[in-house]
This record gives C-alpha cells, sequence and structure tokens, in this order.
C-alpha cells in the first residue's frame, strides 16, 4: 500500500488547493515545498486585488494564500515537507517520489500526483535583446522578490520591457518605493496585462506605455547603463532609423510566464504545445493514469481564483473511485487556446467547466459547442482579449465516437 | 470622460459625465461601476498595498495595506510615512500596525501571519 492517496509537488496556490480539496474527502495528502515557506509566487504579491471572484473581497496576494495555509495546517489529513525538492518521479503500480532535504534522501509513494509547479518567467535570453548582460538585467518577478521580500530596491531609474501584469504591478511597486520607471515598452500593439491594471498602475502614477516598441540592446559593463529602444513592425522586425538611446540602471523584463513541466516530461505526459502545459481531461488528468497537472502548470491564469478552482477539481477527483478512463478529443478554432483538451467520457458530469483565451481580440463574439455537427451550446460575448481568461460552463453529454468542436466566432459577421 | 473600473477584474471601460442632474455613467456591468466613475470625477480613492520593515533578520519587510481607502493624491504622503514605521513584533495576518494612520481614516493591516 502506498505511504499517501496524493502527493502534491508544490506549495502554491494551485497546491494548496488541490491538497486542502483532497484531504477533505478524507485523502491522506504529503505537500512537497523546495521553499521555506508556503504560498508560491504570492508570498511576494503584497499588491491587492486577489480573491475577487472566490471570496467576493480585495485581498492581497499575501492574504489570499494566507487563507489557504491557515486550512493546511489545520487540516491532520495534510503533511508539508518544506525545503525539500523532488529529484525523481518513477511510475510503478504507485507513484515513488525521490526527494531531497536536510534530511537526506528521502522515497515516498503515493497512488496519484498532482504537479503545481507553477511557471517561469520568460528571461532576457529568451527575447532577442542584444548587446552586453551587465548586473541590473532582471525579470520582473526577480524584481518584486528585492522589493517585497528583501526590503531592498533593485534601481534607481528603469525601463520596463513588457506589458505583462507583473511588469505593471512592479512599474507602479517600484514608483511608490522612489525610483523612476521611464516607460513601460510593449514589443505587440496590444497590451499583455488586464485593463485594469494599466489603469491603476500606470495612468495613476503618469507612467508611459509605449506599443508597438522593444529593447533592442543593452549598454553597460558592470552595472545597465542605458538601453536602446526601437520601433517594431507587426511582424517583430525593427524599423530602421526609430532607435533612441535612454539612460537607465535597470531593465525589468515582463515578457511572458512559462509553464514549467520538467517533471511531467520526465514522465512522458503528453504536452499542449498552446498552453505549454500538461494535455488534460475535465479532471485535470493527463495523459499518464493518476497525474494531475494544475494552476499555472498546466495553463498560465490570469487570476489566482481560478487557480484555485482548477486545483480542488483536480483534488476532489483523485479521490474518486478509478474507472477505465474513455478519453475522446476537443477539436476547436478561434481560441488560443481551449482548457481541457480532453474528455473522459466515463467521468462526465452534467455541466463541464472550461478555461479559454481567444486568438484574437473581439469586440463581440459568439462561443459554439456542437457535437456531430449539431450546437449543443452558445454563449456570446462582447469584449474579448487574448491576455483576459474566461471560463464557461458547458452542459455537454455525449458518447464515444461523437465529435465535439468549440469554436469562436466574430459576432460582428453576419 | 473615460475611465476604466478598477474594482473588479472584468475591467469594465466606463463613460462618465457630469451633467445637470448629476453624474452620468454608461459601460459599466454592475452598480459598482457607477459608484466608482462618481468617486473617481468626485474625489478618487485608493487602497495602498506596501511592506514596512521588521526587526526581524528573516524577514526585513512584512507586507501590509489599507483597510479601506484614501484619498488618491495622499498615497505618496502615506508611503513616506510608513518608511517610519518598524514591525517590532510578530504580527499575525489582519492586525493593525497603525490605527488610522496620517488621520486618512483608514488603518494599516499587516497582511500575512508572521510567525512560523
Amino acid at each position: 500500500m502506498s505511504d499517501y492517496k496524493a502527493i502534491v509537488i508544490g506549495g502554491g496556490p494551485a497546491g494548496l488547493a488541490a491538497a486542502l480539496a483532497a484531504a477533505n474527502e478524507g485523502a491522506k495528502v504529503l505537500m512537497i515545498e523546495r521553499e521555506a515557506r508556503l504560498g508560491g509566487i504570492l508570498k511576494q504579491c503584497v499588491h491587492d486585488g486577489f480573491g475577487v471572484i472566490r471570496f467576493g473581497e480585495k485581498l492581497s496576494g499575501c492574504e489570499y494564500a494566507q487563507r489557504f495555509i491557515n486550512g493546511v495546517k489545520q487540516n491532520a489529513n495534510i503533511e508539508v515537507r518544506l525545503q525539500t525538492f523532488v529529484i525523481q518521479i518513477e511510475k510503478t503500480e504507485e507513484f515513488r517520489i525521490t526527494a531531497t532535504s536536510a534530511r537526506g534522501i528521502e522515497v515516498f509513494t503515493a497512488e496519484n500526483l498532482v504537479l503545481a509547479n507553477g511557471c517561469r518567467e520568460r528571461t532576457a535570453r529568451q527575447v532577442n535583446i542584444h548587446g552586453t548582460r551587465p548586473a541590473g538585467v532582471m525579470t520582473a518577478g526577480v524584481a518584486q522578490n528585492y522589493v517585497n521580500l528583501q526590503g531592498a530596491l533593485p534601481t534607481k531609474r528603469c525601463v520596463i520591457l513588457g506589458s505583462g501584469d507583473i511588469g505593471l504591478i512592479m512599474a507602479r511597486r517600484l514608483t511608490l518605493e522612489g525610483a523612476q520607471v521611464v516607460g513601460v515598452y510593449e514589443a505587440k500593439s496590444t497590451p499583455s496585462g488586464l485593463t485594469r491594471n494599466i489603469s491603476q498602475c500606470l495612468t495613476d502614477f503618469n507612467i508611459p506605455l509605449h506599443l508597438s516598441k522593444t529593447v533592442k540592446r543593452v549598454f553597460g559593463n558592470n552595472r545597465v547603463e542605458a538601453v536602446e529602444i526601437c520601433d517594431v513592425n507587426d511582424k517583430m522586425e525593427y524599423i530602421d532609423g526609430t532607435e533612441e538611446i535612454i539612460a537607465c540602471d535597470a531593465l525589468i523584463i515582463s515578457v511572458g510566464l512559462i509553464p514549467e513541466n520538467e517533471l511531467a516530461e520526465s514522465l512522458h505526459i503528453q504536452i499542449d504545445p498552446r498552453t505549454k502545459g500538461p494535455l488534460v481531461d475535465q479532471n485535470m488528468m493527463t495523459s499518464l493514469d493518476g497525474v494531475y497537472s494544475v494552476g499555472n502548470a498546466l495553463h498560465v491564469h490570469d487570476l489566482v481564483d481560478y487557480v484555485s478552482e482548477t486545483a480542488e477539481i483536480a483534488g476532489k477527483a483523485l479521490t474518486q473511485p478509478k474507472k477505465q478512463r474513455e478519453w475522446t478529443d476537443i477539436q476547436h478554432n478561434g481560441f488560443l487556446y481551449l482548457v481541457p483538451q480532453k474528455l473522459d467520457l466515463a467521468a462526465l458530469a452534467d455541466k463541464t467547466v472550461f478555461y479559454f483565451r481567444t486568438a484574437i481580440p473581439l469586440a463581440s463574439a459568439i462561443l459554439k459547442a456542437s457535437v456531430d455537427g449539431e450546437v449543443v451550446f452558445t454563449k456570446k460575448y462582447a469584449h474579448l482579449k487574448p491576455p483576459e481568461m474566461e471560463k464557461v460552463e458547458v452542459p455537454l453529454q455525449l458518447q464515444q465516437g461523437q465529435k465535439v468542436v468549440f469554436s469562436l466566432e466574430d459576432g460582428e459577421v453576419r | 470622460m473615460r475611465l476604466v473600473c478598477i474594482v473588479c477584474p472584468n475591467g469594465c471601460v466606463l463613460e462618465a459625465e457630469k451633467t445637470p442632474e448629476g453624474i452620468k455613467v454608461t459601460g459599466n456591468k454592475c452598480k459598482r461601476g457607477i459608484a466608482f466613475a462618481t468617486e473617481e470625477l468626485t474625489a478618487p480613492k485608493r487602497s495602498l498595498t506596501t511592506t514596512v520593515a521588521t526587526v526581524y533578520p528573516d524577514m526585513p519587510v512584512v507586507p501590509v495595506r489599507t483597510d479601506g481607502e484614501i484619498p488618491k493624491e495622499k498615497i505618496f504622503d502615506l508611503m513616506a510615512y510608513l518608511k517610519k514605521v518598524k514591525a517590532d513584533k510578530r504580527y499575525r495576518a489582519g492586525e493593525v500596525i497603525c490605527k488610522d494612520a496620517m488621520g486618512l481614516g483608514a488603518d494599516i493591516i499587516i497582511t500575512i501571519d508572521m510567525i512560523e
């Protein structure tokens, strides 16, 4: 018999919610977290706006995490290992997890595995920037760690590349702490972050947002001295003659997040090239029986409320009696991505929750779900944007062999 | 006047105008948008989230926020005020560290458990 019903890897919002949901159904759970404190990235998210959907309150990221941490600490079914790092997972009749910590190397076994590893920031190496690599080039998350956890100000005057939410939040945070944010530069022609963050983080503090502009080059030997800004066209090519040099001591990069799936890949779990996370069914189970993927390891969310929600679906599902799965594909068009990508017909509930992003901005849109060519569900939307994830509950009833197609169409077209 | 509502993640784009009958708001998905736009045109308010220093080396700063909103133009004054505050005990999330800071009508509360 396995040591645990489930091992949850990662003690951030996704891992916390999955562990609690499983433990509340009576499952014995081990949570493995590599840092000294639970909470994941929310530890450094001192800003508010979390929990509006889940709790109907505007909480800071820290407070949001604290509610789940309290739940985990009070739950006798959950064991937590901090400062412990998973180095290997083997699949036999159960899962054998090898982890390392100050206690040495230990092996734990479980019937199920929840991958809640979160995501990583894309770095300067993943966007083509020329020039030197002096101190002062950092991701927005690293800058956030300096300011919010270490109480250190990593810049006096900086340029922010990328208009992702963390970049916008850091533009405001650094400004409040007394740094000068020269501007936020976005290579795309539309901002990546939430509209309200553009408003409350940039507009409120008179920080300019420059679209279709990028950082071409970094100058400086020991420390960043300046960056070269350049216009780009819609193919992301530099436009010659538009270069401009801006003096600064830091370049802060907020150019996207990528799900972290090294452990999933080591288990040969199928990855969706669109989300860069595992392919899952409606219970968040991956292509490998008993392995669930939740939170930002599955796909990058913009609201933690939905991270908790998907993690709870997985946490609850893993406690249910196992049945042979019947996986069916979902075809879709018009979406940047649609999660889940598969349906397990053996476990289909009355309603299935889907999360999606539109491929292109739409002023008005119609989502349609059809089974064997017959439309079974439609929903209208006003204003869909790729940066804003949507959730929809679709009543789906189908049999093996039936073809499911989801489409997102421009509502303006007649 | 065009405004982006910051009350919830929807981020509704509002049109607000001053009319003799009062402030007229369109584009809001819920009634909180009307309240936000009205306040924004008369006395804009914001909540402030930041950190304050502590006396503990394992946690050099601790996250705090205003429990409520303060006038928008007082944000930097409050930041300067909070620079002088130092947490010298292990607070729990929700505990007040500054009661009615600067008389702006909002308490400053700690937002994590400092106890491990």
